[in-house]
């Protein structure tokens, strides 16, 4: 940080003369020495990897997710303080659980993300809490079915007014990252925690806005931007961890996953395969990508 | 339980004389369900070798009205469990809604991997002694689920699970059941296919599927709540669920109905 508060990073609430919120951006910080997490929007669903940094030996393997599932279709995975990150989630699914209880429906994965960054907004107000030490990206994928409401036992009249548009799409991949000032953007692809400038350029390069990367393309270039995120801190052992999400005709049918042991060990192969020293005949076959099958 | 649903769970006034109003004005105070609006009647199923075959028809009667013809009474709970409801179709929906928030909760808490996800998820077991807790939490505050619900599925051991919960909440475990006017007339057919738990071993899917397309034809005939157009479920070891919710009831026979006498406008 450029300049120390000067009194003025003491409490929550209080802005500095040239306004700014010290607590705020010291939260932040707290977030930049956390594990990389990133979030890819790919043409068919989602894509969430976490960089778990792994701090002790006596921890089990491939235990302690840290990726959590809201409703059945949203993911959310954060980088920063571990526990902010789990009362964000648990928040995150009183939320769905509430917007089930009125609209009898899943939560649209913008209203959840709508939400969450108030939520995350209001431990900016005041002086008796703290900001949320954690950068979650909410990753969800909005039904393109036309759903009934949960419970419906019938289709209804089969003929008269319905108010329908004819040829009307909805639902689809979405992704948001939420901040610690309750700032949240859309994204295609979203970083946050220690690698998270490497692994946004390397997010940059993939040109997302296309919409052209595949779910299962978008699983292997999340692993391998994980592996390029954690170059910078190579000493550390980390764990992998992937979840997706697909449309109703994908691999995870609407539903919010972890990714396949096989597809990820595969993933994972290529990944540190492509970071080793350039190997023409290599790199060759690793572009054309082996396609796994499901 | 009989055809009636607005009788059930009450006293039966040949039995101990109509109810005097005296000790109780129910105008004023809060009013609990007394009777169910819009019902569904019977639900029948019966298991086999390697599963469980289940039938409710698509029909909700208002009263004697033929009210709503493409209601959809089996709920398909995850890849092994399927429930059939009777009785009032508003408190089939709240349960419905119950049950997926239950599944949501019970997603989040298993941290399962893939590979033993199945062995986690709630089996038909689990999810009969859940409801039967909720049904009888509610008898017990005098406020029912009108329902007669039948969970078929496989319980912990992969074995074909069959059984029933009312609103009462009494609990009950055949290899056929039958509820509401399907256990007058669809029970004894039932029972006569499978009548013990050695016949379950030796039933097939094709004959458990045959008797349950026999028994929805006579519930046809003679259940004056019922449509011809009705759901069948199949729950099978290591398979989907099947659910087909659009069956149609085929050679249907009225020659009976010209013998029948003594009601309506003719003269006997």
């Amino acid at each position: 940080m450029t300049s120390i508060g000067t009194g003025y990073d003491l409490s929550n609430s209080v802005f500095s003369p040239d306004g700014r919120n010290f607590q705020v951006e010291y939260a932040v910080k707290a977030v930049e020495n956390g594990g990389t997490a990133i979030g890819i929007r790919c043409k068919d669903g989602v894509v969430l990897a976490l960089e778990k940094l792994i701090h002790s030996r006596l921890l089990k393997k491939d235990a302690n997710k840290r990726i959590a599932t809201v409703d059945r279709k949203v993911g959310v995975v954060s980088a920063g303080l571990l526990p902010d990150g789990r009362h964000f989630v648990s928040r995150a699914r009183d939320e769905a659980a509430q917007w089930r209880s009125i609209y009898k429906s899943p939560i649209p994965t913008s209203s959840l993300a709508d939400r969450m960054g108030g939520y995350v907004q209001a431990y900016t107000l005041y002086s008796s809490v703290r900001p949320f030490g954690v950068t979650a990206i909410v990753g969800g994928w909005d039904s393109e079915a036309e759903l009934g409401v949960d419970g419906q036992v019938g289709s209804g009249p089969k003929v008269g007014a319905g108010g329908k548009r004819e040829g009307a799409k909805s639902g689809g991949p979405y992704l948001y990252m939420i901040e610690p000032s309750g700032l949240y953007w859309g994204y295609y692809g979203a970083a946050t925690g220690k690698g998270r400038q490497a692994a946004k350029a390397e997010l940059e390069k993939l040109n997302l806005a296309d919409g052209e990367i595949s779910l299962e393309q978008g699983v292997k270039e999340a692993a391998r931007i994980i592996y390029v995120a954690h170059e910078d801190s190579k000493d550390k052992e980390f764990e992998l961890e992937m979840t997706w999400v697909s449309s109703l005709e994908g691999p995870t049918k609407g539903h919010h996953q972890e990714v396949p042991k096989a597809l990820r060990e595969e993933a994972e192969r290529l990944a540190k395969k492509s970071l080793e020293p350039e190997d023409e005949e290599e790199e060759a076959r690793v572009e054309g990508g082996d396609r796994m099958e499901e | 339980m009989n055809h009636f649903p607005h009788g059930w769970g009450r006293p039966r006034d040949d039995v101990y004389g109509a109810y005097n109003h005296a000790y109780l004005q129910p105008d004023g105070s809060k009013q609990h369900t007394q009777s169910p609006i819009v019902t569904g009647t019977s639900v029948i199923a019966v298991k086999f070798k390697d599963g469980v075959v289940i039938a409710a028809d698509n029909l909700a009667s208002y009263g004697s009205l033929a009210r709503f013809t493409d209601v959809k009474r089996l709920r398909r709970f995850n890849s092994r469990v399927v429930l059939g409801f009777g009785g009032d179709v508003s408190d089939m929906q709240h349960l419905d809604r119950l049950l997926s928030t239950l599944s949501i909760r019970e997603d989040y808490s298993s941290t399962a991997s893939e590979s033993d996800n199945a062995a986690r998820e709630l089996n038909a077991r689990n999810l009969h002694t859940y409801l039967a807790k909720v049904m009888y939490k509610r008898r017990s505050e005098f406020n029912p689920l009108w329902n007669a619900i039948l969970v078929v599925g496989l319980d912990g051991e992969s074995q074909p699970f069959l059984a029933t919960v009312d609103l009462l909440g009494t609990t009950f475990s055949a290899p056929t059941l039958a509820t509401g006017f399907g256990a007058h007339l669809a029970q004894p057919i039932l029972r006569r296919a499978v009548p013990d738990e050695a016949a379950v071993a030796e039933m097939t899917r094709e004959k458990a599927v045959g008797v349950v397309r026999e028994c929805m034809k006579v519930l046809f005939y003679r259940d004056a709540r019922s449509i011809d157009k009705y759901s069948m479920a199949v729950v099978e070891k290591e398979k989907e669920v099947e659910l087909v919710e659009d069956e149609q009831l085929e050679q249907q026979s009225w020659a009976f109905a010209e013998g029948i006498k003594g009601y309506g406008t003719q003269t006997v």
